[in-house]
């Protein structure tokens, strides 16, 4: 495709060039930061993925060139494709903003709210959406919907009740392995992931579903309580696997190997699929090629921690909402103007034993 | 006016003798002396609209339909009828199922849909083998099959059923039905015009909208939008339920007034037991509901008619939709509340699961009502399923979601007061009904003895 052929498109004020074809979602990747809408369905590598959360809404207040009209309704990003001169509101649309809102309320009503017990929590989307447009207090009073337990083999751990319906597990099975097993049953707010009459999920790459999914619904049985995500450290690696490319990240601790999971780019996408015995049954460093520490969004809680003063382990994010709507970044809360004891005038660690109010004074 | 009930009176005639000699199939004669275009040209003047609720031309979807070269199309009947309060198609098919036979043979023709699919509500199932024995009377007849009329065109009809579900009457739902996986809608774009079944063209129109091709061609699209007034051409299916003398299915021709179609002898023949009118739902379920006294007169003052211009007068603020022609009337011993729990359930039962807001959205309004309903709800539960109604509308693949949000945003737009006193009087709501209010019936009981 020849660059006269691109269509410049115009994402939060900010105008890029994409190739034709390019859905809205994937230009504001392109542009990156803030102003790619998140997604918790769409998945770039998963095809027929997208279209279902409803997260990723964003308002088209121009057609294109050739027929300058707005779109009537918000439309769902990750399947819309861009036309030549299109303009988008993503954070700069109060609508959007609302919509999402209201979006990710219904997401949280039905999910059980386990992140202390969950191992998703720290790497889930769902957690990061909720942080970023949830409100702190559901409106919603009643019993949360619940699922009776399922075993769907010896890897995979299914937690039904954290699920929130994005048909990436379904794609995954469908487009990675011939023989699918597991799909949804029933419709509407009962419906559910299942296997065909209780079966277990068996295929070389089944493990995947694990790396798609966006929330706790799908873990790794082996790393089940074992230890929590930023605790861990990730560490790029790679064997000399037959059935994969055996690029993986390997979450460790100490000498210790926790976990092996598939390698994610900043989008929070798997960059190669791995198979099962990579992923499951390499648990030695000593299977491994250890390549170095992995690149952690710096907004991560993974990244907590872990690699203070070292350049280039953590990825800089420029901050576009700075100059998109000259917004200061945003917090969920300012510790110092909401508690008396945290003063950022006072070092805690100059106070001798455990801090008191008189401290401050 | 009748055009499409003018012979349902007359015995045998859902079998093919009677129906045939009583002017049956001339529409297929005509047809297929006329070139493809011209039929769609004739649809196109009559100036018909789709009967399924949406009101979309029917001549130009028909000419959406991408034609490439070497790929079949299709033509789909969706007879997937399953809006609470509608039952239109299924007095036309039970009745006359050729007249749905006939308009399909030519639509087919017209289209070049050589595999013509009737989808048909699960539900339906006595239809279904009534649609099947009218396939095989016609195909005795060499109406359907090879080379139909020796005109070297082939068509045929296959009855599809459904496995009950609601979603499946949307048209992409319908279509991955059809093709035997999970009836959750596509998203638009593409449409049906251009990938539809088996990602080939299809065209999916109403039972109501393709039986209405019979008359169109018979006497001439220019003949046929003389009938009805405006962009509301042709005669209507109307299937009338709840507090009505004569409930049953009538066909209008759109110039009648509504005051008229609910009190004269013609038509519903009034309220019942000397009641008066409190409500009425003029298009289906999904469609919002309007008060009595807006019913009879827009905002504007003027008279509201029978068409799909007048109804929506208004917008949603004051008005409602013509939607499938599913007219349910409520009287003033109806509970606006309950009714709307009602529906919220029927949504909520009926959500795919495919988007968020629908699929926890109605769960989570239903359960709401029900709390209003029996008098444990809150002042504040009423901003807050408004605040709900308003975050579905619109952010769906599908107009399942708007379908769900729209009764109760109606209900609680001119309603509320019903709704604070269900809050308020939490015992006297479970014992007595709200009953009319200001939103009163402006005219004296007709129809009282």
């Amino acid at each position: 495709m020849s660059e006269v052929q691109n269509f410049k498109v115009t994402i939060d004020n900010i105008t890029v060039e994409v190739a034709p074809g390019t859905t809205i979602l994937n230009a504001a990747r392109a542009i990156g930061g803030e102003v790619a809408p998140p997604a918790m369905c769409y998945y770039s590598k998963l095809k027929d993925s997208g279209g279902k959360c409803r997260t990723c809404l964003v308002e088209v207040s121009k057609g294109s060139e050739k027929d300058p009209r707005p779109m009537p309704k918000l439309v769902a990003s990750c399947r819309t494709t861009v036309m030549d001169g299109m303009e988008v509101k993503n954070i700069t649309s109060e609508k959007v903003l609302d919509a999402r809102k209201g979006i990710v309320e219904m997401l949280l009503i039905n999910h059980p709210l386990d992140c202390p017990v969950c191992d998703q929590a720290g790497e889930c989307d769902l957690q990061n959406l909720s942080y970023e447009h949830g409100s702190e207090k559901t409106r919603y009073e009643f019993k949360r919907r619940t699922f009776e337990k399922e075993d769907i083999g010896p890897y995979i751990q299914l937690h039904m009740t954290r699920c929130i319906m994005c048909f990436r597990c379904v794609y995954t099975a469908d487009q990675l392995t011939d023989k699918r097993e597991h799909g949804i049953l029933d419709r509407g707010d009962h419906a559910q992931i299942s296997t065909l009459l209780g079966k277990s999920l068996d295929h070389d790459f089944i493990g995947n579903v694990i790396d798609v999914c966006p929330v706790g619904a799908l873990t790794d049985k082996t790393f089940r309580f074992k230890n929590r995500v930023w605790f861990a450290k990730p560490v790029d690696a790679h064997r000399d696997c037959p059935t994969c490319k055996g690029k993986v990240r390997l979450w460790m601790r100490g000498e210790e190997v926790f976990r092996v999971t598939a390698r994610k780019d900043e989008w929070g996408e798997v960059e190669d699929f791995i198979c099962n015995d990579c992923r499951f049954h390499k648990k030695e460093t000593k299977d491994w090629v250890i390549e170095g520490p992995s690149v952690v969004d710096r907004r991560s809680v993974i990244a907590q921690g872990h690699y203070q003063g070292k350049v280039g382990m953590v990825k800089e994010q420029p901050r576009l909402i700075d100059q998109v709507i000259g917004k200061a970044p945003k917090l969920l809360m300012d510790i110092h103007s909401i508690s008396d004891v945290n003063r950022p005038d006072v070092d805690l660690s100059q106070i001798e034993g455990p801090a008191h109010s008189d401290d401050f004074e | 006016m009748k055009l499409l009930l003018q012979n349902a009176h007359i015995e045998g005639i859902r079998f093919y003798d009677a129906y045939r000699k009583n002017g049956g199939y001339q529409s297929v004669e005509k047809a297929f002396k006329m070139s493809t275009d011209a039929i769609v040209e004739e649809v196109k003047k009559s100036g018909l609209r789709g009967r399924g609720g949406a009101g979309f031309p029917t001549g130009m979807k028909w000419s959406f339909l991408a034609k490439p070269e070497g790929v079949p199309r299709h033509l789909v009947c969706n007879a997937d009828e399953s809006e609470p309060g509608t039952f239109k198609d299924r007095y036309l098919m039970e009745f006359l199922p050729h007249l749905l036979i006939e308009g399909l043979i030519v639509s087919s023709y017209a289209l070049g849909s050589n595999a013509t699919y009737i989808y048909i509500r699960g539900e339906y199932a006595w239809i279904t083998d009534i649609l099947e024995q009218a396939i095989a009377e016609a195909k005795q007849n060499g109406w359907l099959g090879k080379n139909i009329l020796g005109s070297g065109f082939d068509c045929e009809i296959y009855v599809h059923r459904g496995a009950g579900a609601y979603i499946c009457g949307e048209e992409t739902a319908l279509i991955e039905s059809l093709e035997g996986k999970r009836g959750n809608p596509r998203l638009k774009p593409p449409f049906p015009a251009i990938q539809g079944v088996w990602m080939r063209p299809t065209v999916v129109n109403n039972v109501e909208t393709l039986a209405a091709i019979v008359p169109i061609i018979n006497m001439g699209g220019e003949e046929y939008a003389k009938i009805g007034v405006g962009r509301s051409t042709g005669t209507k299916l109307l299937s009338v339920c709840g507090n009505v003398n004569k409930p049953g299915v009538y066909e209008i021709d759109m110039t009648i007034s509504v005051e008229e179609f609910i009190y004269s002898d013609k038509y519903c023949g009034g309220i019942p037991n000397g009641k008066r009118l409190k409500a009425c739902i003029p298009g289906g379920s999904s469609v919002p509901i309007v008060p009595a006294n807006l019913l009879f007169k827009t905002a504007k003052g003027e008279t509201r008619m029978m068409n799909y211009e007048s109804l929506s007068d208004g917008g949603f603020a004051t008005g409602t939709m013509m939607g499938s022609g599913g007219f349910i009337v409520l009287d003033e011993d109806q509970c606006v509340v309950r009714h709307t729990m009602t529906l919220a359930r029927f949504y909520n039962h009926e959500s795919c699961g495919q988007c968020s807001p629908c699929r926890e959205g109605t769960g989570w309004m239903y359960k709401i009502l029900k709390n209003i309903e029996n008098g444990q709800g809150k002042l504040s539960d009423i901003d807050l399923l408004w605040d709900i109604q308003r975050r579905i509308e619109g952010n769906t693949i599908c107009p399942l979601g708007d379908a769900a949000a729209w009764p109760v945003a109606a209900a609680i737009r001119h309603f509320r007061d019903e709704f604070e006193w269900h809050v308020l009087n939490p015992e006297e709501s479970q014992r007595r009904n709200y009953g009319i209010a200001h939103y009163a019936d402006p005219l004296p009981m007709v129809g009282a003895v």
